[in-house]
């Protein structure tokens, strides 16, 4: 019963929609009609694409090593540390916020700020099961060019964002993380 | 494009349950949790595009998100990829949608950018790990970026 709930509650938004287009459809059949027939289309699109992408989500996320990879990310880490930052990020599955906890351990390890804004960024831009997802729906040239511009991105906003802050700001950061349990 | 994908995934699932039976199952449990996660956000995205694809003319959507919509089409899209949290896996059949209705590259890739790169809704997180300055530095810059990347794509798609 009680998971019952949870799944009505974790669904009530798609089920409002649903009432929503059944509302539209007893109003104006055609417009109700219309909306529902792309709604089954592009399911049908979805349902096709999805399955294959996730299987590399969970593959990655169990083969993929953070824990030997850390130690490559400190000070003095240069290019390989950039390198590894953006494969670690764009290997991980989960949202962004799941990559907090993450970030945290890399900083406790000894992470230079700068690879750990790196390995954030990619978390959020470039997972590699996603870009093929992208690549599917979006095509290649709008995939490629994002892809590129946002590598740039990722980097000089990170490089900006630790050269902004002060010393004392930056040893704050790891004090938090350091506070974390 | 769909089959090399199956292909890819298929052949990877295959190494890795001959490398190890446990972490392929692994890998598969933790496939299906996070699909499960999105599940309720995709469907309710499909039909919100059903409605909006059904309500608004590719005329109109163009008038907003078109080419000719410019700048303020921009600033509109990325006003709403920032705000918004909407998972990339929903946020691109959406925009292919808009884009095959009638939405320009331009506003559509500072929609995307902005959803990735930006956010306002998980601010309060990211100040907690990572303090108030750094968090409104990375999301100033991360915006001033999607711009340039909604200009990029004007010019090059």
């Amino acid at each position: 019963m009680n998971s019952l709930i949870k799944g009505v509650n974790r669904y009530k938004v798609f089920i409002v929609l649903v009432l929503i287009n059944l509302i539209i459809f007893i109003i104006n059949p055609d417009l109700g009609n219309k909306s529902a027939k792309i709604t089954w289309s592009n399911t049908k699109v979805m349902v096709s694409i999805i399955p294959p992408v996730f299987i590399l989500f969970g593959l990655l996320d169990v083969w993929v090593k953070r824990e030997t990879m850390v130690k490559y990310l400190g000070e003095g880490s240069g290019f390989k540390g950039v390198i590894l930052a953006l494969f670690l990020g764009s290997a991980a599955a989960g949202p962004l916020y799941a990559a907090f906890p993450v970030a945290i351990i890399l900083l406790k390890k000894g992470s230079r700020l700068f690879n750990v804004l790196i390995m954030l960024g990619a978390w959020s831009t470039t997972k590699i099961p996603l870009l093929l997802f992208e690549l599917s729906v979006m095509g290649l040239k709008f995939t490629i060019i994002r892809l590129f511009l946002n590598l740039f991105g990722i980097i000089v906003i990170a490089y900006f964002t630790e050269r902004i802050l002060s010393k004392t700001e930056k040893q704050e950061i790891y004090n938090i993380a350091f506070n974390q349990k | 494009m769909t089959i090399a994908l199956y292909i890819v995934a298929f052949s990877a699932l295959f190494a890795s349950f001959i490398k190890s039976k446990q972490k392929t199952i692994l890998s598969l449990k933790k496939a299906w949790k996070a699909f499960e996660n999105i599940l309720p956000q995709l469907f309710s995205i499909l039909v919100i595009i059903g409605i909006i694809l059904a309500i608004l003319t590719p005329e109109q959507i163009s008038v907003l998100m078109g080419n000719e919509s410019g700048w303020f089409g921009v600033i509109l899209a990325a006003t709403i990829g920032s705000i918004t949290l909407i998972p990339a896996f929903v946020a691109f059949p959406l925009a292919s949608a808009l884009l095959e209705s009638g939405a320009g590259f331009m506003q559509i890739a500072a929609f995307i950018s902005t959803l990735m790169m930006v956010g306002v809704v998980t601010s309060p997180v990211e100040i907690k790990y990572f303090g108030k300055k750094a968090t409104i530095i990375r999301n100033v810059l991360a915006l001033t970026f999607s711009l340039f990347v909604a200009f990029v794509m004007a010019v090059l798609m």
